[in-house]
């Protein structure tokens, strides 16, 4: 069986990931996934310091993946899904290359938009990684959001990340 | 006991070093925290005004957690994957 985390600096497909997903389970009738990507600034702003010219992705090995099991175990308790599959990238990652794939499968669609999302929102939190962008200003690490900590307690989980 | 910590991403540069054995009488997590806070110097990066998370063993824990020989104490800032 494909491992459920996959941490790597390639970048992946997702119609290959969720062609596998689905030939692999017949009762799968709803996949639901998320694609978080790098935002391209260059061409919004204006301001030439907060152009971010690359994003170098660190993480703890060994933990990442021990960490986003145990999400997706607290998923299963959750919700009624079939399969979840998460693939973060990590090293250096330019504007607009894609970053992190969570893809859930289920019987019907309620099920897997509630775990990707529940997914999603505690990997922000709890998964060790951490961004540096790099701008014609030089190299800065990217604060934590309040906001993501707030999504995850939505859940009626406690985040104190940010 | 024994301790392996693991330091990451801005607690890593400030402190100039990814790892480190050290041997404690600290029991808790929080103990061993303020002996590197004795320290002085880069350390103060792990200053109680500065957001920083810990796991042991690679899972996260709060100050209170009880240390064990030969574990691994990892020191970083909050996550900001995803």
């Amino acid at each position: 069986m494909q491992p459920h985390v996959v941490i790597q600096t390639e970048d992946f497909n997702v119609a290959e990931v969720l062609t596998a997903m689905r030939a692999s389970d017949l009762r799968v009738g709803a996949i639901c996934t998320f694609v978080g990507t790098v935002r391209d600034t260059r061409m919004l702003t204006g301001q030439a310091m907060d152009e971010v010219v690359s994003m170098t992705l660190e993480h703890y090995p060994g933990m990442t993946e021990s960490a986003i099991e145990a999400m997706i175990e607290e998923a299963h308790q959750r919700f009624d899904f079939y399969q979840a599959k998460v693939i973060h990238r990590v090293g250096e990652l330019k504007p607009a290359d894609q970053i992190v794939l969570v893809a859930v499968t289920s019987a019907h669609r309620g099920e897997s938009f509630k775990a990707c999302e529940f997914l999603m929102d505690y990997l922000k939190t709890q998964a060790p990684f951490w961004k540096k962008e790099q701008t014609p200003d030089g190299a800065k690490w990217v604060d934590a959001r309040v906001s993501d900590d707030k999504a995850l307690a939505r859940w009626g989980i406690k985040s104190s990340n940010a | 006991m024994k301790l392996r910590l693991r330091y990451f991403a801005s607690l890593r540069e400030s402190l100039g070093k990814s790892q480190e054995d050290l041997t404690t009488d600290a029991k808790t997590v929080g103990e061993l925290r303020d002996q590197l806070l004795a320290h002085g110097g880069a350390y103060l990066c792990l200053a109680r005004d500065k957001a920083v998370r810990m796991a042991l063993n690679q899972v996260m824990v709060a100050e209170d957690a009880p240390l064990t020989d030969n574990a691994e104490l990892a020191f970083f800032p909050p996550v900001t994957g995803g």
